[in-house]
This record gives C-alpha cells, structure tokens and sequence, in this order.
C-alpha cells in the first residue's frame, strides 16, 4: 500500500501541490482553464500550512482507523478493504458534515456545490498523486506500508 | 530624499495565463509581487526585482516576463546604465557599493581566445566509450625521482611518498563557507564530491559536525579570521587549505553580517551569535614566505604529516613569484583564483578591477615553477571562472593539474547569477541562513544535480581528450601545444605560452 508522506523540512511553502491537486479534479485537467474558466472552479483537496519557517502541505492521511468511515451516517465513507484508502461515495452522501468534525486533520471540506463532502482520492487512476508528482522540492514522497 | 533610481527590471504579467495562485507571491524574498485581494489580481513592485528568475520558473502557467527597464537613460558608451545607477545609489547612501558573485565584465576571458587541438590522419583519435581513458589526477607534492627495489621478485617502493588527494575527476568545489552559504547547500557539495570521489571545501567558517561524516573528501580552511579551527577540524579533514586570498576580493577581508551569524552558525564558527564575523585582510601573523613556512608546517605538525597542506591565493600581478615562495615554504597544494572568481560579498569596485584572470595566471605559475625545477612539488589547483568542462581542459592543458568550480556548481542547484546574495536573502536558498527560505534547497535533488554536472563534464573532458589522441589526463597537463590562441596579441599569446591558430 502507497501512502504520502510530508517532509516538513524541505516544504518551502510554494503550494503548487495545492495547484495541480485543484488541475487534477477539473473538468479540463488544463491549469488556465481549471482556475480561470471553471464555474465553479474545481476544489484542491491538498492544503498548505505555513507557520514560518514551518511548512507542510496536508491531505486526507488515509487512517487505519478513520473516524471519517466510523461516523459516516450513509456510509458514502468507506474503507477500501484492498489499497487502504478511504474512499468517499459522493452519490451516497447527505452532506450532513460529521466527516469534517470528526476528521482530526481537517483534511475534509465542503465541495464547489455546498451538498456533499470532498477529500483526497490518491488521484485514482494515476501511479503517483498530483501533489507529489509536482511537488519541486521533494517535501511530498510517496512511500510503501505494510497493510 | 526621493530616489532618482530607476527600476532595473519590469515585470510583465499576462493576465490571460495568471491564475493568482499565489506562487510568484510566496517564492520572491525581495516582497516584489503581492495579490490585491479587493481586485483579485496579483501586482508586482518592479523596483524590488533583482531578475532571479524564481518567480519565472515556478509560475505554472508561465504567466511572467521579466524584462530590462526599457527606460534607459540617453545613450553614451561611456556612462552606462550600471555607471548611471552605481552613482544614484552612492549619492543617496554614501556606501560603498557590494554585490555578490564575481566579475559580469566581458574584458577578462581568454578560455573564448583559446581553441583546442584534434588528432586527423597522421595520429590517431581515441574514442572514450571504447577504450579506458584515465582521468584520475593526484593533488600533493610529487617526489624528484622514485626508487625502488626487488625483494623476492617483487618491486617494493623505498621512496617515501607524501600525502595526496585522489580525485576520479580532475575537478573540486570551491571554497564556500557555512553562513555564505546554507548547510543545505554545503551537505549537497559534500554528498556529490563524496559521490563522484571528488572535494568539497568547507571555506573559512568551521565544519558543521553533521557533516564530518563527509570528511573522507573535505577540504577545510585555515583563514585570516580563523573560524571554527580546532584539532578535530584538522583531523576530519583530508586536507588543509591556508586562504591567504580570494579572486573575487584580493587584498580584503570578509564580513558575514551579524544577522547572519545564526545560533547554528556561530557554534560552527565558534563566535557569539549575531556578532559579525570579521575576517582581517591579511593573515597577521603571515608577512612574509618565512611567516607562511611556519603556519604551513604547524599545520603539518598538527596533523601528523598525514594531510596535504594548500595555500590559496589571489592571482595577482607577481602570481608567480608569490607561488614560487609559496612552494618553498612547503605548500603542497597551490590554489589559484583568478578575477572572475565568485563570492558571497564584496565591494563592486574590488570584484571589477582588481587581480588578474585565472588563464595567465596558471600559464605563468606553472612556467615559473618549471624554470625553477620544482613543479612537481606541488599541484596546481585553477579556480575563478571555469564555466564548462572546455574551460576544464584549457585550464589543464595550460598547466593546472585540477580545477575548483563553485558559480558552475551553483549554477547547476538553481542560482541564476543575480549577483544579491550580499543581501542574505537568497530566493533560490543557496547564499542564505534563513531557516525558512534555505529548506528551498533539497540535499537529496541538488547533490544529484551537482552529481550529474561532474559525470558530464567528465565524459566530456574524455571526448575532448579522446579527439586529441590522449588517454590519461597526464598528458595533457601543460601540453600547451594542445592549444592555440585567435585573436589574441603577440604578448598576450606570450604570456599563456600558446601558438597562434594556424601556426
């Protein structure tokens, strides 16, 4: 199973990762287009913290024991049983929001349309996720866990 | 007082392609872009812009052009732009004017001048990729001869060889000091020398101890301030270099400003923190050969005769008696750096005009040491301008034995020369000591590039050695007639001991 990982100490607070994560979940995958046609423009779902000279860029952690998937009320929460990640159904969603209060790393939010949630999907169908693959200093890495 | 300083550059955003991500925002340290929230669009301050070009690369829409103001002043060839604006700037402070890297003045370079030599008909090329080609080179004193015996039919050598430095490329890293310099930066030199069997040198500001585990390939220096000199300094190291001068400032001292001097800094320095750390322009207890003789051998004394000892100098108009002196006096190792030479900080005035360039000075050195019949006491190291891996072989062809590069290697780690890292604030993290803006320097992705730059050098100093018929880099050191000037006058191709072209 593939995770990501931050490395604080080389995050120089740039946020293209937040860029191309946002590139990525749009219509056109197109970086002018994505931010300057879109309506309403794609949602990154990669955020930057900076507290200088601290930095790091946060995303959904995949938990081993997602208190997300636990407090999901329509079960659009899931845990995927075969990569680990935590998947999330938007067309199971009610967008009741107990996923963002109970995510300890803030790592889920309200998408473009207001109704349901949106959270890191390791960029599915890509071998490495956008935000790592575009990072220019190396601060996000992609690393292999035991399941 | 109002400002009568024009911006040197302008930047020109194309609002079709900016997205006002923020990047250019967060990567300048200069504070030149900023986001107008109430009009959602980023604007820049143009006259905070150095041309660093950091903005430029990371934008990902490529959104942004920097451009030389093209409000320039009334055309004369005499007072330049760079006049106009050194005057301004004095006029409005009254202080010497500093900068950073070395001379950008196009009158110094003679490796353009130089062309090199290839094998046709009558002897013949060697190509590099099917045949071995030695470019192994060996730095310290070389006995006059070599005895040796047979015992029991095998040969055993009786001379007592002196230490040397094996470098697997006939290139180094010049001095850069640690507060000059982030320890990102220096890690990165240390794992690419490491790497590629090669030298880093720590320059005069200590060693940090996390990187005495690189000391198997560690230069450490001996300066005029003395930072950061101890026994385990000496004894980590594989060689020890004295700094008498430096190309880009010959004659003067340093000062790394006291905001500069971090906690982590002055602990390597051995200096309080926040003082500035003042290094004298001469070595006061060096005035003469005899004084260089006794630091030279307490050095020696100090490390057990187990370490060459280099002794850097300024390529200045009496290069060559100073270097013969300097052999005398026991230096194994004579490192040149010539005028173009780079550094963290100096007064533009000294980085212009003062010194000489690298190419006469190591013709000179390495004639005068010929005539006098001690070449092979010690090696000579060229630094101060070398820009590509045919600057590499010129050098050595004019008699250097190896070269130290250190604008290259920058060059190669993201600086894009905009000649401010006097200010601290280096946007592509290199000469700075600013916890936040150094992590833009990754040790694991500069040392690869620092690595790759050497490999390729490397194979392409075998090409060019390879073109001319030679297989070890031996025989190319001082094989002048491997060279031949163009454009140059009867005395300059005097000086550099080269024919002219077609001669």
């Amino acid at each position: 199973m593939k995770r990501i990982v931050a490395k604080e100490e080389f995050c120089i607070g740039c946020g293209l990762c937040e860029v191309y994560c946002t590139v990525q979940h749009s219509k056109s995958k197109d970086v002018i287009k994505a931010y300057n046609r879109e309506n309403p423009r794609p949602l990154g779902r990669v955020r930057l913290e900076v507290n200088k000279p601290v930095s790091f860029a946060v995303q959904c952690r995949h938990c081993e024991d997602a208190p997300c998937v636990t407090a999901c009320l329509s079960g659009a929460m899931k845990k995927d049983e075969s990569t680990g990640l935590v998947i999330h159904d938007a067309e199971k969603c009610m967008g009741c929001w107990t996923c963002i209060m109970v995510c300890p790393y803030g790592a889920i939010k309200m998408d473009a349309s207001g109704k349901v949630v949106s959270k890191c999907d390791f960029c599915s169908g890509l071998d490495v996720p956008a935000c790592v693959a575009n990072c220019p200093n190396g601060a996000l890495v992609l690393i292999e866990v035991k399941p | 007082m109002k400002t009568y300083l024009l911006p040197e550059y302008i930047v020109e955003r194309d609002a079709e392609r900016c997205i006002r991500c923020k990047v250019c925002v967060n990567q300048c340290t200069y504070d030149t872009h900023y986001y107008d929230a109430e009009d959602d669009v980023i604007r820049s301050r143009d006259e905070n812009c150095v041309n660093c070009q950091r903005c430029v690369t990371f934008c990902p829409t490529h959104a942004i052009t920097i451009r030389k103001n093209p409000n320039a002043y009334r055309e004369n060839s005499n007072w330049t732009w760079e006049t106009f604006r050194d005057i301004k700037k004095q006029s409005e402070t009254s202080g010497v004017i500093l900068t950073g890297m070395g001379c950008d003045k196009p009158h110094f370079t003679y490796w353009d001048r130089l062309l090199l030599n290839a094998s046709q008909v009558t002897n013949p090329s060697i190509d590099p990729l099917r045949e071995p080609m030695e470019i192994r080179t060996y730095l310290g004193a070389k006995p006059d001869a070599l005895e040796m015996e047979l015992e029991n039919g095998d040969v055993v050598l009786k001379t007592q060889l002196t230490p040397q430095l094996c470098l697997e490329t006939p290139i180094m890293f010049s001095a850069m000091s640690y507060g000059a310099i982030s320890l990102n930066v220096q890690e990165a030199l240390a794992r690419a020398a490491t790497e590629c069997g090669t030298y880093f040198n720590s320059g005069e500001g200590g060693l940090h101890k996390s990187l005495y585990k690189y000391g198997s390939h560690a230069i450490v220096q001996v300066a005029s301030g003395r930072f950061g000199v101890h026994p385990e300094y000496l004894d980590v190291a594989t060689a020890v270099e004295i700094k008498i001068g430096q190309g880009a400032k010959p004659g003067i001292g340093g000062h790394l400003p006291g905001e500069k001097v971090t906690e982590d800094v002055a602990r390597v320095r051995m200096i309080p923190p926040g003082t500035d750390a003042l290094s004298p322009a001469p070595q006061h207890d060096i005035y003469s050969i005899e004084d260089l003789r006794q630091l030279i051998y307490a050095i020696k004394e100090a490390t057990n005769y187990t370490k060459p000892v280099s002794v850097k100098i300024a390529a200045v108009h009496n290069s060559a008696a100073i270097a013969s002196g300097m052999v005398r006096a026991g230096a194994d190792i004579i490192a040149l750096d010539g005028v173009r030479g780079a550094t963290g900080a100096a007064p533009k005035v000294i980085r212009d005009n003062v010194g000489i360039p690298i190419e006469l000075a190591i013709a000179q050195v390495d004639q005068r040491l010929r005539e006098e019949g001690i070449r092979n006491k010690a090696s000579i190291v060229a630094a101060g301008g070398i820009r590509s891996s045919a600057d590499v072989v010129k050098a050595i062809a004019l008699g250097a034995d190896a070269v130290s590069i250190a604008t290259a290697a920058l060059v190669a780690i993201g600086c894009t020369i905009c000649q401010r890292c006097y200010t601290g604030k280096c946007p592509w993290g290199i000469a700075t000591s600013d916890p936040w803006i150094s992590k833009r320097v990754n040790p694991e992705i500069a040392s690869e590039r620092l690595a790759n730059l050497l490999r390729a050098w490397s194979f392409e100093i075998k090409e060019m050695m390879g073109g001319m018929g030679i297989n070890a880099i031996e025989s190319l050191r001082g094989n002048r007639l491997a060279l031949r000037g163009v454009g140059l006058t009867d005395t300059e191709l005097k000086i550099l001991g080269v024919k002219m072209a077609g001669e």
